[in-house]
């Protein structure tokens, strides 16, 4: 304790630190220039973003209850990025906002719950940070308050929300029952594969399934995706799952590890699955958000197809490959963001000739959508290779050959977008799209890291290098 | 006559949960919804409590996540009873069947 406490656990502080400092903006409101206001939270989001290279010590606090290690420290550095080009990105959108400073609390509150779920070493903890990073995405989902859209979604994001909490926490307290111990340290000794304990393993990976929106359970996403305003969309379907899938990572390999194999048929048929409905429904979208929703669920059968490998090359190559979704993803959603602030068009249709007037725009788009789809100058491309070849390791190539072949599948989708932007005719073209500095430099960053991490090994190596 | 065991509480707790699963799925009325998923919620807290009590006694994990449980219960609550009076304000009404704007 002492000095090593406000070193561990830096990451949070800071944040709790940027919540108060905006809490005391909003009572205060003495500031009412609205860019003012706008800036000065970038600037805060970007400062915790650069503190997270420093001083990251190793240690576990609260007996057991708080860890944190490099790769904890690299993925909340992540998560902050992300947080951060989504603010830069909302611009446009927060400045029309009357409860601006709201939208920040509020996305800082979920990032805190984020960043103590990542670094929980025992279920209690697990379960307070998930419910702090779905709760108030809920009450943020409903933003829009005018919207008719909006409030359906925050109903929905409630509900399914809550509902797979309950299960996931009747797992945990099934597996309290058979092992006597919360504690993700002594939680694997006592874990022998009787039959109470693979039925509470199945309520926890049903509870982590619906947060992942794996496919039985996705009837939430699409919805809540279409329905929530762009910058809180991309925030769930980047950061949030983000979030969620590195806990699913930890959770599987050191907790369950144990119970490796009968994970590993569950993961393969939910692959199966997730993948095929994801890319089926997918190809019949007109509303982009609800386009990338399906999208996404795609995505998230594909990393979970590298954690098949069961070993640190699954996580390493599932790491990377979100931190380059976020990048590809981002900037799908940043341009659609700033579409639908000026026009509020959102389907596919209205972007047909989107070249004609937006030329550079329509470049980001589609670079985004390459990558998405795994072209390879792309890093989207490398991303999904190692998380292929990491799951190859098993040898299961009937698997491995049915994802290789969904992605071609995936083409056909992503390639519309392209297609609708520089093929399809339309007399009446989108008009130019304005946006402020800050979107976009986001979307410059967005752009760099989608082709550089395609040609820079260095990220992989040391996220190999942490796991091993 | 025999004492009460382990099992008896863990079936009624396992019979409140799937009644609570039942409900959240057949239930069209918002509140009854969020009225089922508190049933599950003390599904698990009576789980707790027995498992504290009669296979562990000398460990207090299980007693301190009730506690967690309900005042989240409380949180989440709050949170969605909010977002269904903004709901109703529009709908005017509080069933789900009739909050069907997107579709597939």
């Amino acid at each position: 304790m002492g000095n090593d406490f406000f070193i561990l656990m830096k990451p949070e502080l800071s944040l709790m630190l940027i919540i108060f400092i905006l809490l005391f903006l909003k009572i205060w409101d003495g500031i009412k220039e609205v860019s003012t206001l706008l800036m000065i939270a970038n600037v805060l989001l970007l400062a915790n973003f650069v503190a997270g290279f420093f001083l990251n010590k190793e240690g576990v606090l609260f007996s057991g209850m708080y860890h944190t290690t490099s790769l904890i420290a690299l993925e909340k550095n992540v998560l902050a990025f992300g947080t951060l080009l989504i603010s830069m990105m909302a611009w446009d959108w927060l400045k029309k906002h009357e409860h601006l400073l709201e939208f920040y609390i509020l996305i800082l509150s979920t990032l805190l719950g984020m960043n103590f779920m990542i670094s929980s070493g025992n279920f209690m903890m697990l379960y307070l940070g998930l419910e702090l990073s779905t709760i108030p995405l809920a009450a943020l989902c409903n933003f829009d308050l005018d919207k008719l859209k909006s409030s359906e979604a925050a109903l929905k994001m409630i509900m399914s929300s809550a509902f797979a909490s309950c299960i996931l926490l009747f797992g945990i307290s099934l597996l309290y029952g058979t092992t006597g111990s919360l504690a993700f340290s002594e939680m694997p000794a006592h874990l022998d594969g009787g039959m109470l304990q693979l039925l509470a393993f199945i309520f926890v990976f049903v509870g982590f399934a619906f947060k992942l929106s794996i496919v039985p359970f996705h009837f939430w996403t699409a919805d809540v995706y279409e329905g929530s305003p762009v910058a809180v969309t991309s925030y769930l379907s980047v950061i949030s799952k983000g979030a969620i899938v590195f806990v699913f990572v930890t959770t599987l390999l050191n907790l369950f590890g144990t119970l490796g194999t009968i994970w590993y048929h569950m993961l393969v048929i939910s692959i199966v699955m997730t993948i095929t409905v994801g890319n089926l429904f997918a190809m019949r979208q007109e509303n982009l958000k609800r386009f990338l929703a399906f999208s996404s669920i795609t995505q998230v059968g594909y990393i979970l197809l590298g954690l098949t490998n069961g070993g640190s090359a699954g996580s390493a190559a599932s790491i990377y490959f979100l931190i380059i979704y976020i990048f590809s993803n981002l900037a799908a959603f940043g341009i659609i963001g700033m579409v639908s602030v000026q026009t509020g068009k959102e389907n596919m249709s209205d972007f047909n000739g989107f070249y004609k007037k937006n030329p550079l725009l329509g470049w980001v788009l589609a670079l985004a959508m390459f990558s998405l789809a795994g072209i390879p100058p792309t890093a989207g491309f490398f991303g999904k290779m190692f998380l292929v070849t990491a799951g190859a390791v098993k040898g299961n190539y009937l698997l491995i050959t049915f994802a290789a072949l969904n992605m071609v599948v995936s083409l056909y989708y992503y390639l519309r977008v392209v297609k609708a932007i520089f093929v399809n005719p339309n007399e009446s073209p989108m008009e130019a799209i304005k946006g402020s500095w800050s979107v976009k430099i986001a979307l410059g960053i967005c752009m760099l890291g989608v082709i550089a991490t395609g040609f820079y090994s260095g990220i992989y190596d040391y996220i190999v290098s942490i796991l091993s | 006559m025999n004492a009460i065991g382990l099992p008896q509480i863990l079936v009624v707790s396992t019979a409140l949960f799937f009644i609570g699963v039942y409900g959240f799925l057949t239930r069209r009325n918002m509140i009854s919804m969020l009225m089922s998923i508190e049933l599950i919620l003390n599904s698990v807290n009576i789980n707790f409590i027995a498992f504290n009590k009669y296979l562990f006694p000398g460990k207090l994990d299980g007693l301190f996540f009730t506690v967690i449980i309900i005042t989240i219960a409380a949180s989440e609550a709050a949170v969605a009873i909010a977002i269904i009076i903004n709901l109703y304000r529009k709908y005017k009404s509080i069933d789900v069947e009739d909050a069907n704007s997107m579709r597939f």
